[in-house]
Protein backbone atom coordinates (compact mmCIF):
# COMPACT_ATOMS: atom_id res chain seq x y z
CA UNK A 1 0.00 0.00 0.00
CA UNK A 2 2.62 2.35 1.33
CA UNK A 3 4.77 1.63 -2.02
CA UNK A 4 1.83 2.09 -4.94
CA UNK A 5 1.27 5.76 -2.36
CA UNK A 6 4.89 6.32 -3.29
CA UNK A 7 4.80 4.78 -6.69
CA UNK A 8 2.11 7.45 -7.58
CA UNK A 9 3.34 10.50 -5.99
CA UNK A 10 6.58 10.47 -7.89
CA UNK A 11 5.19 9.50 -11.14
CA UNK A 12 3.79 13.50 -12.53
CA UNK A 13 0.76 11.69 -13.61
CA UNK A 14 -0.66 7.93 -14.13
CA UNK A 15 -0.80 6.88 -18.31
CA UNK A 16 -3.92 6.95 -19.79
CA UNK A 17 -4.68 4.45 -22.05
CA UNK A 18 -4.30 6.07 -25.14
CA UNK A 19 -0.45 6.40 -24.05
CA UNK A 20 -0.69 2.70 -24.15
CA UNK A 21 -2.34 2.14 -26.93
CA UNK A 22 0.42 4.11 -28.75
CA UNK A 23 3.31 2.45 -27.94
CA UNK A 24 1.79 -0.01 -30.35
CA UNK A 25 2.25 1.81 -33.24
CA UNK A 26 -1.19 2.06 -34.76
CA UNK A 27 -0.14 3.66 -37.72
CA UNK A 28 2.29 0.80 -38.75
CA UNK A 29 -0.20 -1.85 -37.29
CA UNK A 30 -2.57 -0.29 -40.13
CA UNK A 31 -0.87 -1.50 -42.46
CA UNK A 32 0.10 -5.13 -40.80
CA UNK A 33 -3.80 -5.82 -40.94
CA UNK A 34 -4.40 -4.55 -44.68
CA UNK A 35 -1.81 -6.96 -45.55
CA UNK A 36 -2.77 -9.92 -43.48
CA UNK A 37 -5.99 -8.91 -44.51
CA UNK A 38 -5.24 -9.54 -48.51
CA UNK A 39 -2.99 -12.95 -47.60
CA UNK A 40 -6.12 -14.25 -45.90
CA UNK A 41 -8.71 -13.48 -48.29
CA UNK A 42 -7.33 -14.63 -51.59
CA UNK A 43 -5.66 -18.01 -49.67
CA UNK A 44 -7.44 -20.48 -51.82
CA UNK A 45 -9.21 -21.96 -48.68
CA UNK A 46 -12.30 -20.30 -46.94
CA UNK A 47 -12.21 -19.22 -43.25
CA UNK A 48 -15.65 -18.24 -41.06
CA UNK A 49 -15.75 -14.20 -40.88
CA UNK A 50 -15.40 -14.46 -36.94
CA UNK A 51 -12.33 -16.67 -37.01
CA UNK A 52 -10.76 -14.82 -39.78
CA UNK A 53 -11.40 -11.62 -37.78
CA UNK A 54 -10.13 -12.85 -34.48
CA UNK A 55 -7.00 -13.78 -35.95
CA UNK A 56 -5.97 -10.57 -38.09
CA UNK A 57 -6.84 -8.83 -34.42
CA UNK A 58 -4.39 -11.38 -33.02
CA UNK A 59 -1.47 -10.53 -35.80
CA UNK A 60 -2.27 -6.85 -35.15
CA UNK A 61 -1.94 -7.14 -31.20
CA UNK A 62 1.04 -9.43 -31.95
CA UNK A 63 2.53 -6.49 -34.31
CA UNK A 64 1.67 -4.08 -31.24
CA UNK A 65 3.30 -5.81 -28.77
CA UNK A 66 6.45 -6.18 -30.62
CA UNK A 67 6.25 -1.91 -31.00
CA UNK A 68 6.09 -1.67 -27.31
CA UNK A 69 9.20 -3.58 -26.84
CA UNK A 70 11.14 -1.71 -29.91
CA UNK A 71 10.02 1.40 -27.73
CA UNK A 72 11.12 -0.29 -24.46
CA UNK A 73 14.56 -0.88 -25.74
CA UNK A 74 15.17 2.63 -28.40
CA UNK A 75 14.24 4.76 -25.39
CA UNK A 76 17.15 6.19 -25.01
CA UNK A 77 17.84 6.71 -28.56
CA UNK A 78 13.90 8.08 -29.26
CA UNK A 79 14.71 10.94 -26.50
CA UNK A 80 17.35 12.36 -28.97
CA UNK A 81 16.01 12.19 -32.15
CA UNK A 82 12.89 14.42 -33.33
CA UNK A 83 11.04 12.57 -35.01
CA UNK A 84 10.47 10.11 -32.04
CA UNK A 85 10.69 12.38 -29.31
CA UNK A 86 7.00 12.64 -28.38
CA UNK A 87 6.39 8.97 -27.91
CA UNK A 88 5.19 7.63 -24.85
CA UNK A 89 8.08 6.92 -23.02
CA UNK A 90 10.46 9.88 -24.15
CA UNK A 91 7.32 12.20 -23.10
CA UNK A 92 7.49 10.38 -19.96
CA UNK A 93 3.53 9.75 -20.17
CA UNK A 94 4.99 6.02 -20.19
CA UNK A 95 7.60 4.20 -17.82
CA UNK A 96 10.26 1.82 -19.45
CA UNK A 97 9.13 -0.75 -17.34
CA UNK A 98 5.43 -0.25 -18.55
CA UNK A 99 6.04 -0.72 -21.86
CA UNK A 100 8.36 -4.36 -21.52
CA UNK A 101 5.13 -5.27 -19.71
CA UNK A 102 2.87 -4.35 -22.33
CA UNK A 103 4.83 -5.76 -25.05
CA UNK A 104 5.74 -9.25 -22.90
CA UNK A 105 2.14 -9.63 -22.28
CA UNK A 106 0.28 -8.80 -25.46
CA UNK A 107 3.32 -10.91 -27.12
CA UNK A 108 2.40 -14.12 -25.33
CA UNK A 109 -1.35 -13.59 -25.32
CA UNK A 110 -1.35 -13.00 -29.38
CA UNK A 111 0.59 -16.03 -30.34
CA UNK A 112 -1.19 -18.02 -27.44
CA UNK A 113 -4.79 -17.53 -29.09
CA UNK A 114 -3.47 -17.26 -32.88
CA UNK A 115 -2.22 -20.61 -32.07
CA UNK A 116 -5.82 -21.59 -30.28
CA UNK A 117 -8.11 -19.63 -33.10
CA UNK A 118 -6.30 -20.51 -36.36
CA UNK A 119 -3.55 -22.90 -36.61
CA UNK A 120 0.24 -22.91 -34.96
CA UNK A 121 1.80 -22.61 -37.90
CA UNK A 122 0.54 -19.14 -38.10
CA UNK A 123 1.28 -18.59 -34.74
CA UNK A 124 4.41 -19.61 -34.95
CA UNK A 125 5.21 -17.49 -37.64
CA UNK A 126 3.83 -14.75 -35.60
CA UNK A 127 6.31 -15.41 -32.73
CA UNK A 128 9.00 -15.84 -35.15
CA UNK A 129 7.96 -12.00 -36.29
CA UNK A 130 7.61 -10.48 -33.30
CA UNK A 131 11.06 -12.04 -32.10
CA UNK A 132 12.70 -10.79 -35.22
CA UNK A 133 11.54 -7.59 -34.85
CA UNK A 134 12.25 -7.42 -30.89
CA UNK A 135 15.30 -9.20 -31.02
CA UNK A 136 17.25 -9.93 -33.97
CA UNK A 137 16.21 -5.99 -35.39
CA UNK A 138 15.91 -3.82 -32.54
CA UNK A 139 18.21 -5.29 -29.93
CA UNK A 140 20.57 -6.14 -32.57
CA UNK A 141 21.53 -5.06 -35.66
CA UNK A 142 19.96 -1.74 -35.25
CA UNK A 143 22.45 -0.52 -33.65
CA UNK A 144 25.17 -2.59 -35.44
CA UNK A 145 25.26 -2.55 -39.28
CA UNK A 146 23.93 -0.42 -42.15
CA UNK A 147 22.19 -3.74 -43.15
CA UNK A 148 19.73 -3.47 -40.47
CA UNK A 149 16.89 -2.19 -42.26
CA UNK A 150 17.42 -4.89 -44.71
CA UNK A 151 17.63 -7.46 -42.82
CA UNK A 152 14.93 -6.20 -40.45
CA UNK A 153 12.60 -5.53 -42.95
CA UNK A 154 11.71 -9.18 -42.97
CA UNK A 155 9.81 -8.82 -39.89
CA UNK A 156 7.49 -6.30 -41.68
CA UNK A 157 6.99 -8.99 -44.82
CA UNK A 158 5.99 -11.55 -42.95
CA UNK A 159 2.49 -10.25 -42.26
CA UNK A 160 0.81 -11.72 -45.59
CA UNK A 161 2.00 -14.92 -45.00
CA UNK A 162 0.67 -15.51 -41.37
CA UNK A 163 -2.77 -14.41 -42.98
CA UNK A 164 -2.01 -16.65 -45.60
CA UNK A 165 -0.80 -19.48 -43.33
CA UNK A 166 -4.24 -18.79 -41.44
CA UNK A 167 -6.19 -19.86 -44.22
CA UNK A 168 -4.10 -22.10 -45.31
CA UNK A 169 -1.71 -24.18 -42.76
CA UNK A 170 0.61 -23.76 -45.36
CA UNK A 171 2.80 -21.90 -47.13
CA UNK A 172 3.30 -21.44 -50.76
CA UNK A 173 5.00 -19.55 -53.55
CA UNK A 174 2.25 -17.04 -53.16
CA UNK A 175 2.44 -16.43 -49.65
CA UNK A 176 6.35 -16.37 -50.20
CA UNK A 177 6.34 -13.57 -52.82
CA UNK A 178 4.03 -11.44 -51.08
CA UNK A 179 6.49 -11.72 -48.46
CA UNK A 180 9.35 -10.98 -50.97
CA UNK A 181 7.25 -8.15 -52.09
CA UNK A 182 7.32 -6.20 -49.00
CA UNK A 183 11.21 -7.74 -48.34
CA UNK A 184 12.48 -5.78 -50.98
CA UNK A 185 10.15 -2.55 -50.65
CA UNK A 186 11.67 -2.00 -47.19
CA UNK A 187 15.03 -0.63 -48.36
CA UNK A 188 14.01 2.16 -50.42
CA UNK A 189 10.88 3.37 -48.66
CA UNK A 190 13.46 3.53 -45.03
CA UNK A 191 16.45 5.02 -46.95
CA UNK A 192 14.38 7.80 -48.50
CA UNK A 193 13.22 8.55 -44.80
CA UNK A 194 16.94 8.22 -43.68
CA UNK A 195 18.16 10.66 -46.50
CA UNK A 196 15.92 13.49 -45.25
CA UNK A 197 16.29 12.73 -41.64
CA UNK A 198 19.42 11.89 -41.88
CA UNK A 199 20.72 14.33 -39.02
CA UNK A 200 18.43 12.61 -37.04
CA UNK A 201 20.35 9.30 -37.17
CA UNK A 202 23.56 11.42 -37.21
CA UNK A 203 22.71 12.36 -33.83
CA UNK A 204 21.02 9.41 -32.11
CA UNK A 205 24.41 7.24 -33.42
CA UNK A 206 22.07 4.58 -35.07
CA UNK A 207 24.18 3.26 -38.25
CA UNK A 208 21.82 4.21 -41.13
CA UNK A 209 22.97 3.62 -44.50
CA UNK A 210 22.85 7.58 -45.40
CA UNK A 211 24.98 7.50 -41.97
CA UNK A 212 27.57 4.77 -42.33
CA UNK A 213 27.86 4.85 -46.79
CA UNK A 214 26.68 7.83 -47.37
CA UNK A 215 24.17 10.00 -49.10
CA UNK A 216 25.25 9.19 -52.73
CA UNK A 217 26.12 4.93 -52.53
CA UNK A 218 22.47 5.34 -50.38
CA UNK A 219 21.13 7.11 -53.37
CA UNK A 220 22.65 3.85 -55.69
CA UNK A 221 21.42 1.96 -53.56
CA UNK A 222 17.74 2.47 -53.58
CA UNK A 223 17.63 2.46 -57.37
CA UNK A 224 19.00 -1.06 -57.90
CA UNK A 225 16.58 -2.33 -54.76
CA UNK A 226 13.87 -0.59 -56.51
CA UNK A 227 14.63 -2.59 -59.75
CA UNK A 228 15.00 -5.87 -58.25
CA UNK A 229 11.55 -5.47 -56.41
CA UNK A 230 10.19 -5.01 -60.24
CA UNK A 231 9.69 -8.43 -61.23
CA UNK A 232 9.02 -9.76 -57.84
CA UNK A 233 6.06 -6.75 -57.97
CA UNK A 234 4.91 -8.21 -61.42
CA UNK A 235 5.46 -12.32 -61.16
CA UNK A 236 2.24 -12.64 -58.81
CA UNK A 237 0.19 -12.12 -61.97
CA UNK A 238 1.60 -15.26 -63.23
CA UNK A 239 0.62 -17.27 -59.63
CA UNK A 240 -2.73 -18.60 -58.62
CA UNK A 241 -3.97 -15.45 -56.99
CA UNK A 242 -2.59 -13.17 -60.05
CA UNK A 243 -4.23 -12.46 -63.24
CA UNK A 244 -4.38 -10.05 -66.34
CA UNK A 245 -5.94 -7.11 -63.62
CA UNK A 246 -2.94 -7.48 -61.41
CA UNK A 247 -0.67 -7.87 -64.10
CA UNK A 248 -1.31 -3.98 -65.57
CA UNK A 249 -1.55 -2.68 -62.24
CA UNK A 250 1.19 -4.16 -61.05
CA UNK A 251 3.45 -2.89 -63.90
CA UNK A 252 2.19 0.55 -64.01
CA UNK A 253 2.74 1.19 -60.14
CA UNK A 254 6.36 0.03 -60.71
CA UNK A 255 7.01 2.04 -63.37
CA UNK A 256 5.73 5.34 -60.78
CA UNK A 257 8.07 3.94 -58.18
CA UNK A 258 11.06 3.30 -60.84
CA UNK A 259 10.68 7.01 -61.97
CA UNK A 260 10.48 8.54 -58.46
CA UNK A 261 13.72 6.01 -57.40
CA UNK A 262 15.45 7.30 -60.75
CA UNK A 263 14.92 11.23 -59.50
CA UNK A 264 16.56 10.27 -56.13
CA UNK A 265 19.54 8.13 -57.64
CA UNK A 266 20.56 11.31 -59.76
CA UNK A 267 20.70 14.00 -57.68
CA UNK A 268 23.23 15.04 -54.72
CA UNK A 269 22.97 16.13 -51.58
CA UNK A 270 23.29 20.29 -52.60
CA UNK A 271 20.08 19.84 -55.27
CA UNK A 272 18.43 18.12 -52.37
CA UNK A 273 18.88 21.12 -49.75
CA UNK A 274 18.12 23.19 -52.03
CA UNK A 275 14.71 21.95 -52.66
CA UNK A 276 13.90 20.94 -49.09
CA UNK A 277 14.31 16.68 -50.14
CA UNK A 278 11.42 17.03 -52.17
CA UNK A 279 12.19 14.13 -54.30
CA UNK A 280 13.27 12.44 -51.31
CA UNK A 281 10.00 12.99 -49.40
CA UNK A 282 7.99 12.28 -52.93
CA UNK A 283 9.63 8.94 -53.27
CA UNK A 284 8.52 8.19 -49.54
CA UNK A 285 4.93 8.76 -50.05
CA UNK A 286 5.26 7.11 -53.26
CA UNK A 287 6.78 3.92 -51.71
CA UNK A 288 3.66 3.81 -49.42
CA UNK A 289 0.85 4.40 -51.90
CA UNK A 290 2.96 1.57 -53.92
CA UNK A 291 2.84 -0.77 -51.50
CA UNK A 292 -1.08 -0.04 -50.40
CA UNK A 293 -2.18 0.31 -53.87
CA UNK A 294 0.05 -3.13 -55.34
CA UNK A 295 -2.09 -5.41 -52.15
CA UNK A 296 -5.24 -3.91 -52.86
CA UNK A 297 -4.73 -4.85 -56.87
CA UNK A 298 -4.02 -8.45 -55.48
CA UNK A 299 -7.46 -8.17 -53.55
CA UNK A 300 -9.27 -6.72 -56.32
CA UNK A 301 -7.69 -9.42 -58.82
CA UNK A 302 -8.99 -12.24 -56.14
CA UNK A 303 -12.71 -10.45 -55.81
CA UNK A 304 -12.55 -10.06 -60.08
CA UNK A 305 -11.68 -13.89 -60.26
CA UNK A 306 -14.61 -15.33 -57.68
CA UNK A 307 -16.95 -13.12 -59.36
CA UNK A 308 -15.85 -14.65 -62.71
CA UNK A 309 -14.60 -12.30 -64.77
CA UNK A 310 -12.62 -14.26 -67.69
CA UNK A 311 -10.66 -11.58 -68.31
CA UNK A 312 -9.29 -11.32 -64.92
CA UNK A 313 -7.49 -15.02 -65.26
CA UNK A 314 -4.07 -14.52 -67.62
CA UNK B 1 -3.03 9.18 3.53
CA UNK B 2 -1.13 10.51 0.44
CA UNK B 3 -3.75 12.00 -0.91
CA UNK B 4 -4.64 14.49 1.88
CA UNK B 5 -1.07 15.81 0.44
CA UNK B 6 -3.18 17.53 -2.67
CA UNK B 7 -5.52 19.55 -2.40
CA UNK B 8 -9.29 18.73 -3.74
CA UNK B 9 -8.73 19.67 -7.49
CA UNK B 10 -5.53 17.64 -8.25
CA UNK B 11 -6.86 14.65 -6.36
CA UNK B 12 -10.77 14.64 -8.47
CA UNK B 13 -8.81 15.20 -11.65
CA UNK B 14 -6.42 11.84 -10.91
CA UNK B 15 -9.37 9.76 -9.40
CA UNK B 16 -11.18 11.04 -13.34
CA UNK B 17 -8.65 9.97 -15.17
CA UNK B 18 -7.82 6.43 -13.31
CA UNK B 19 -11.44 6.21 -13.54
CA UNK B 20 -11.15 6.62 -17.58
CA UNK B 21 -8.09 4.30 -17.28
CA UNK B 22 -10.20 1.52 -15.51
CA UNK B 23 -13.43 1.53 -18.11
CA UNK B 24 -10.90 1.25 -20.84
CA UNK B 25 -9.32 -1.42 -19.73
CA UNK B 26 -12.71 -2.70 -18.75
CA UNK B 27 -14.29 -2.65 -22.17
CA UNK B 28 -11.09 -4.34 -23.66
CA UNK B 29 -11.41 -7.02 -21.25
CA UNK B 30 -15.17 -7.28 -22.18
CA UNK B 31 -14.24 -7.37 -25.93
CA UNK B 32 -11.61 -10.51 -25.39
CA UNK B 33 -14.69 -11.92 -23.85
CA UNK B 34 -16.91 -11.60 -26.68
CA UNK B 35 -14.27 -12.72 -29.04
CA UNK B 36 -13.49 -15.79 -27.58
CA UNK B 37 -17.59 -16.71 -27.12
CA UNK B 38 -17.93 -15.70 -30.85
CA UNK B 39 -14.81 -17.98 -31.98
CA UNK B 40 -15.88 -21.04 -29.81
CA UNK B 41 -19.61 -20.74 -31.22
CA UNK B 42 -17.79 -20.66 -34.78
CA UNK B 43 -15.71 -23.34 -34.72
CA UNK B 44 -18.22 -26.26 -32.89
CA UNK B 45 -19.52 -25.45 -36.56
CA UNK B 46 -22.10 -27.82 -37.57
CA UNK B 47 -21.67 -30.73 -35.64
CA UNK B 48 -23.22 -28.86 -32.33
CA UNK B 49 -25.81 -27.06 -34.25
CA UNK B 50 -27.26 -29.16 -36.69
CA UNK B 51 -26.82 -32.62 -33.81
CA UNK B 52 -30.09 -34.44 -35.32
CA UNK B 53 -27.98 -34.31 -38.85
CA UNK B 54 -24.88 -35.44 -37.83
CA UNK B 55 -26.84 -38.43 -35.89
CA UNK B 56 -28.70 -38.94 -38.72
CA UNK B 57 -25.95 -39.52 -41.25
CA UNK B 58 -24.16 -41.78 -39.06
CA UNK B 59 -27.14 -44.16 -38.70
Amino acid sequence: MASALTTNMDTPRDAEFGDYYELLKPRVMSLVIFTAFVGLIVAPVGVHPFVGLASILCVAVGAGASAALNMWWDADIDRIMARTQKRPIPSGRVTEGEALSVGVGLSIMSVAMLGLFANWLSAGILAFTIFFYAVIYTMWLKRLTPQNIVIGGAAGAFPPMIGWAIATGSISVESVLMFLIIFMWTPPHFWALAIFRNEDYVNADVPMMPVAAGTASTRRQIWWYTVLLTPIAIAPAFTAIGGAFYLVVSVALSIIFLKSAWVVSRRDDAAAAADKHQAEVKLFKVSLIYLFALFTAILIQSALKTAGYAWALV
Amino acid sequence: MGAGLMDGREEHELHKRRKGRNMAVGGVLLAFVVLLFGVTIAKMGDAVIKPDLAWGESQ
